[in-house]
């Protein structure tokens, strides 16, 4: 008996023991469910202690202009790399001496970085930029001894090269991305650049390419060890896509040239296709001024300048079109019935329309039919027009409101009031009043074609950019019609978008373009523009002045050529240099002789030095 | 010499080919630990995969010596050898040079050797010998005294080296007193005084309740789990049902009287609630001891007390007793330290490693925390984060089930003994291999606090393989010889 009790309690404890054993073991089984199967953050962990995910930036896409000529291409860049967490034992004076900096300065940048309020993606774990964009000589000697600095790399990175120093504006440049950026795009990183101007940032999608990512092992000194998988698990960037231009490089340096020393623009275009040849605005500046680590420098001062070098006046300026829109209302009047060719008018001097209110008028002969009212800009001939149109024509359009609203829709027809839509970031558009804001000023009885007479030769309540004169400069040659006006010409492997190859065109009979062009003919031969007659060419041209009221008119011209088979269509915009005539002509005519025969006749190079002589400040 | 011709028919294969499969496992393991993507050779004899080697060969020729003595010898030698063991251990203290802080390590050389490994054979040995002598009974107190003092002994003077991980090993030997005939209850209260410690030091220092409220959810905890416990035992030991229905009860009526208060006084903290069951409860118990005359009530009155007492006194105990380094150690599992650069860092790496291994694990050698040397000691103590990362849960679970068979193997032979000298060194053996186990695993889990100790036949060493194979053949060669002799009655 007591054997056996003592026997069954033996057995009971050894049941305990095995119970024990097999506790413990469930026990970590249920443990390692949890940590492995349960739990997935490890894996990341792992990943993001073992693998250095190294970006590699792909080449961003070249810019050629229309002949194919390389405009801007890519050069190496690099920057100065460190992981906080990984520089034990740091060598900071051999450092210092290797980046050619004082102690102090190391300790500055090094409390910069770690301030999150200067740097907010702060992280001991995460790569941060030391030094961005050190020379090719410098890398090299840093590079040699970067094995001594651990939690220190290079990352190479593209910046921008320019074959010529011109389109800055056009061009753009590129900068950091900002917070903004990085949170509407998960495709950057901090740190990261991307196209913030021009077509730059217009066309950032298709230039940027795909970043590549170099997967390499990294120990727990921060050491690496080499490619994880060899390389297997590697993303090779994509290069971006290369873009061609419709600038004509040549043309464009030439236009900046002439454009020296003056405010204003100058835009070309091919009439038969929408593209630029050449989009100018001046000031202008090297667009190497943006790029490199005097960027943030260079750019404040340009955007503190008061001549606004940054501001890209032939998108983004309004002015008063002037006696250019003259041409506007010429053809409208002539499709609605109001002016022949033969409607012979008075010119006073002026167009009075109280007794004693005048618009005024330079002097010419009087009367005269319409190709010489083009020819020699006549005010009061145009005034008539927009009074015949809008208060004696109301059994056609039943009020003033109903002949506006089709005077209106013919100058959106030709481009004007809306952005064109550019693709070009931050366009403008024009200003033409609805029928209904002049109700809201004037009451919808208490206004007629005298109250708002200036528009009739393009002054008042309308303003206009130098690409909307140009590209009704391109829509006369075009006899009827546009593409919009576009600086891409064609993309690597993909088309430009479909609007830019959509014809906008406006009902309006060829033959009254006959009249305009002939009148834009005659000016130049022997009218406003004679100045600008180009040895061998025909072209057609009209001035017009933009009243300022904060000083000096500005000159205004615009023109295409040659006159029957038009290549090039284009406005030029000179601020504060007063009359049209003077310069505004010349220099579209250098412009227009530049692109069709490439080089200027001898017999005009006088003509030329004394454009590029010339400064208004 | 017919004895000789047939031992090789009595050893228990099982147990030689377990053996002999952790150790190679291990031993592609640690290779796996210290793999260096520069350096893959197999036999480079200046890692220490290359030194293991050598480490194993040497083992398997002490594993045959071993078995070559004649059985007996083991028993003759227990008490001079664990006299000597004692004297070296003492002398090491004097002559071990200082690594990390540790007087552990004797140094031959480029040779080096930690008697504390072998102490645990010496104290198994003397304690299988001394509780098999006859006469000898775990009702005597003296015996009872002897025995513990044959197990604390070695205890005490490694914790004197600064090994306080080996040290604590010997703490296991109480599970052969228990399968000796020592009262279960002291196993339980032994585990209620580590649960009432760590619920003390985890719920007292909530870091989000400092300087919030003056609440000790600790006591609270832990004075609630002690009246439910003392209410079990009041129940189990005298089926008292009136009394038992009394005690909850009141506890119940002061929890609710508690409650209504604190809603109109918020200044009366539930802390003192606790605080009043327990007097109540304890005045109860001993004027229950008066009026019926039954010890039993005292004794869980005592055990109420002994409660108070612990928990008053385990801030303290913690913050003077333990070394900082410990007291983080500890912390850090119960989570009341965060410190992944710090003390936490091999914890949470090692935690990293198996738990990126996933169900199945990144396939052998191609773990990628071990192989770039995130987890630190990964071929010594954190050998399973390799294991863990490579062969996924999958491979974890077969390893633990391996290993889980093997102790459970070490059993089944301790309780075929004739002898009871055979029989309680097997136990012996179990509980070592079964601490180590739960410790080595329970640290790179995150479970238990860091304690350096390696997981048996797996972590790269010389003196553990050679320690616990002397240990584990020793126990064969017993078990081999369980029909001829019977050692001692």
């Amino acid at each position: 008996m007591q054997y056996k009790r003592k026997h069954q309690d033996s057995r009971s404890r050894q049941i305990v023991m095995v119970i024990l054993v097999l506790v413990v073991a469930v026990l970590f089984v249920v443990r390692l469910f949890a940590l492995q199967v349960l739990d997935d953050t490890y894996k990341g962990s792992a990943d993001s202690n073992a693998f250095l995910r190294k970006t590699v930036y792909p080449s961003r896409g070249l810019i050629y202009d229309r002949h194919g000529k390389l405009m801007v291409s890519n050069q190496p860049v690099y920057d100065v790399m460190l992981v906080v967490r990984e520089m034990v034992d740091f060598d900071t004076l051999s450092f210092c001496e290797v980046m050619n900096i004082t102690r102090v300065d190391f300790e500055q940048r090094m409390e910069d970085i770690k301030n999150r309020r200067k740097n907010p993606g702060y992280s001991r774990y995460t790569p941060q930029v030391f030094a961005p964009q050190i020379s090719y000589e410098d890398y090299g000697q840093l590079q040699e001894k970067l094995f001594r600095f651990p939690g220190v790399f290079v990352q190479q990175r593209v910046a921008r090269e320019y074959t010529l120093p011109c389109a800055a504006l056009q061009i753009g440049s590129l900068g950091e991305v900002s917070q903004k950026q990085l949170d509407a795009d998960a495709y950057y990183k901090r740190g990261d650049h991307m196209g913030q101007s021009g077509i730059e940032k217009q066309y950032e999608n298709e230039l940027r390419g795909t970043k590549g990512v170099e997967v390499l092992l990294r120990d727990a000194h921060g050491r690496i060890k080499g490619k994880y998988n060899d390389g297997a698990n590697d993303i090779a960037p994509i290069a971006g896509k290369n873009l061609t231009l419709g600038l004509d490089m040549e043309l464009q340096a030439y236009g900046e040239k002439l454009m020296q020393g003056k405010m204003g623009s100058i835009v070309a275009i091919e009439p038969k296709t929408g593209e630029i040849l050449a989009m100018v605005s001046a000031p202008s500046f090297n667009p190497e001024l943006l790029v490199g680590r005097e960027r943030s420098k260079n750019y404040a001062k340009l955007a503190n300048d008061k001549k606004k070098p940054l501001f890209n006046r032939p998108v983004m300026a309004q002015y008063p079109p002037g006696s250019t829109f003259k041409l506007v209302q010429a053809l409208i009047m002539q499709q609605e019935g109001i002016f022949t060719r033969n409607t012979l008018l008075p010119c006073k001097q002026g167009y009075y329309y109280t007794k004693t209110r005048k618009v005024g008028c330079h002097h010419h002969k009087s009367p005269i039919d319409l190709p010489t009212s083009i020819e020699t800009s006549c005010n009061a001939y145009y005034c008539y027009g927009l009074h015949y149109m809008f208060d004696e024509r109301l059994e056609k359009y039943g009020s003033i409101q109903g002949a506006y609203n089709v005077w209106r829709d013919y100058v959106f027809g030709m481009g004007f009031g809306d952005e064109l839509g550019i693709d070009y970031p931050g366009e403008k558009g024009g200003v033409v009043y609805r029928s209904k804001t002049y109700d809201k000023i004037y009451g919808k009885r208490g206004w007629k074609s005298a109250t708002i007479i200036s528009i009739a030769i393009g002054q008042g309540e309308i303003l206009a950019t130098p690409l909307q004169i140009a590209n009704l400069a391109a829509f006369i040659a075009n006899r009827g019609y546009f593409y919009t006006p576009h600086l891409v010409k064609s993309i690597e492997g993909d088309s430009i978008q479909s609007a830019y190859r959509t014809m906008n065109k406006l009902d309006i009979k060829d033959k009254y373009f006959d009249v305009v062009i002939e009148g834009m003919h005659r000016a130049v031969l022997k009218g406003t523009a004679r100045y600008g007659q180009i040895p061998g060419v025909e072209f057609c041209g009209k001035t017009g002045t933009a009243q300022n009221p904060h000083g000096d008119d500005h000159s205004i011209f615009m023109a295409f050529a040659p006159k029957d088979d038009p290549q090039i269509a284009i406005s030029v915009y000179v601020e504060n240099s007063g009359f049209g005539a003077t310069w505004a002509v010349p220099i579209a005519s250098l412009m227009i002789e530049k692109y069709l025969h490439r080089s200027i006749d001898p017999s005009r190079l006088e003509i030329e030095k004394r454009m590029i002589e010339k400064s208004f400040y | 010499m017919r004895q000789r011709d047939n031992i090789l028919q009595k050893i228990d294969w099982l147990t030689v080919g377990l053996y002999l499969g952790l150790v190679v496992f291990g031993w592609f393991t640690i290779f796996a630990a210290s793999y260096d993507f520069d350096n893959t050779q197999l036999f480079d004899f200046s890692m220490n995969h290359g030194k293991q080697l050598i480490w194993m060969a040497c083992a398997l020729v002490v594993a045959v010596v071993v078995m070559l003595v004649d059985s007996k010898f083991y028993n003759n030698i227990a008490y001079v050898f664990y006299t000597l063991m004692i004297l070296l251990l003492i002398l090491t203290i004097f002559i071990a040079p200082d690594i990390k802080g540790s007087h552990s390590w004797l140094r031959f050389g480029s040779f080096q050797i930690q008697p504390a490994e072998f102490a645990k054979y010496a104290t198994l040995l003397c304690l299988a010998k001394f509780m098999s002598s006859y006469q000898f009974t775990l009702a005597n107190s003296r015996n009872m005294m002897i025995a513990l003092g044959i197990i604390f002994l070695p205890s005490v003077i490694i914790i004197a080296q600064s090994e306080t991980g080996s040290a604590l090993v010997f703490v296991s030997l109480l599970l052969v007193l228990f399968r000796e005939g020592m009262n279960g209850i002291v196993l339980v209260l032994g585990a209620l005084a580590i649960l009432f410690f760590i619920l003390v030091l985890r719920y007292n220092n909530l870091p989000d309740m400092v300087g919030v409220s003056s609440e000790l959810p600790g006591f609270i905890i832990t004075f609630s789990i002690a009246l439910v416990v003392a209410t079990v035992f009041v129940h189990l030991y005298t089926r008292d049902k009136f009394y038992v229905r009394l005690m909850l009860g009141v506890n119940l009526g002061l929890w609710v009287v508690g409650v209504v208060l604190h809603l109109f006084y918020p200044f009366i903290l539930y802390t003192w609630v606790s605080y009043v069951c327990m007097a109540v409860t304890i005045v109860m118990l001993i004027a229950r001891t008066y009026v019926v005359r039954r010890k039993a009530y005292l004794v869980v009155a005592f055990f109420l007390m002994g409660t108070v007492g612990l928990a008053l006194t385990a801030d303290y105990a913690f913050n003077k007793v333990l070394a900082p380094h410990q007291q983080i150690r500890i912390k850090i599992v119960l989570g009341l330290e965060d410190d992944p650069q710090g003390a936490g860092y091999n914890v949470r790496q090692s935690q990293i490693a198996i738990g990126s291994g996933g169900v199945l694990g990144k396939g052998y050698l191609n773990g990628t925390q071990t192989k770039l040397s995130y987890v630190p000691e990964q071929d010594t103590d954190f050998i399973f984060c390799t294991i863990g990362e490579e062969h996924g849960f999958l491979g974890s679970v077969l390893f633990i089930g391996l290993y889980a068979f093997f102790m459970v193997r070490l059993i089944y032979l301790a309780e075929r003994q004739r002898s009871a000298f055979s029989r309680i060194y097997g136990y012996g053996l179990v509980s070592i291999f079964l601490f180590h186990f739960f410790i080595n695993l329970g640290m790179v889990t995150g479970m238990t606090p860091v304690i350096g100790i390696p997981l048996p036949f797996i972590s790269y060493g010389g003196s553990s393989l050679w320690g616990f194979t002397i240990m584990l053949f020793t126990f064969i060669r017993l078990d081999a010889n369980r029909m001829e002799v019977l050692q001692h009655a």
